[in-house]
């Protein structure tokens, strides 16, 4: 898992199935004092994270379709938590 | 999955099995501020629906080979979607 911050969302009609009904987040990969560490990644919101909040990113197909319950699911990217705090010991 | 612009279409005269009558297309990947990142790719189309100009979202891996009719195939990149709108900040 990594942690990334929500930089919006995508609106799409004409997609696969699975992802009929899903919100798919545009997420920004940032480093644990909070800056970008470079890239993004598109994930599937299985909390409700709103624009500018932190969240912790599940980035592995086995563990992403267990989360959403679906066997068959092309998932590979699911939003799992909203991180309130990262204290890090320096 | 990530971003993409579609470029332009490939059709294979010879293809691996199960991937027979499969659209696929050239892909840019995209940033999130809808610049060029990195060489075009080939991918996939699970929408049947994308042409070239469009928007698209692409997912890697066994993931995208998940996502066509006949999922065991070697894919490792396919059109997930086609993006109407996305707002970024």
């Amino acid at each position: 898992m990594f942690l990334g911050i929500v930089k919006g969302e995508i609106v799409s009609t004409i997609n696969h199935p699975f992802y009929d009904g899903r919100r798919m987040l545009v997420c920004d990969r940032i480093d644990e004092h909070g800056k970008p560490s470079g890239g993004y990644i598109i994930a599937v919101a299985a909390v409700d994270a709103g624009v500018g909040q932190r969240v912790l990113i599940l980035d592995e197909g086995n563990g992403a379709r267990q989360v959403l319950a679906n066997s068959s699911g092309p998932v590979r990217s699911v939003v799992v938590g909203i991180v309130d705090a990262v204290e890090v010991e320096t | 999955m990530l971003l993409g612009r579609v470029t332009g279409t490939v059709t294979p005269c010879v293809v691996y099995e199960g991937l027979t009558g499969v659209p696929m297309l050239l892909v840019q990947p995209l940033s999130t501020a809808r610049e060029p990142v990195g060489s075009c790719i080939v991918c996939c189309d699970s929408t049947r629906m994308a042409g070239p100009g469009e928007l698209v979202y692409y997912e890697g891996g066994r993931e995208a080979a998940m996502a066509l009719d006949e999922t065991f195939v070697p894919v490792d990149h396919t059109i997930i979607g086609i993006v109407d709108d996305v707002h970024v900040e």
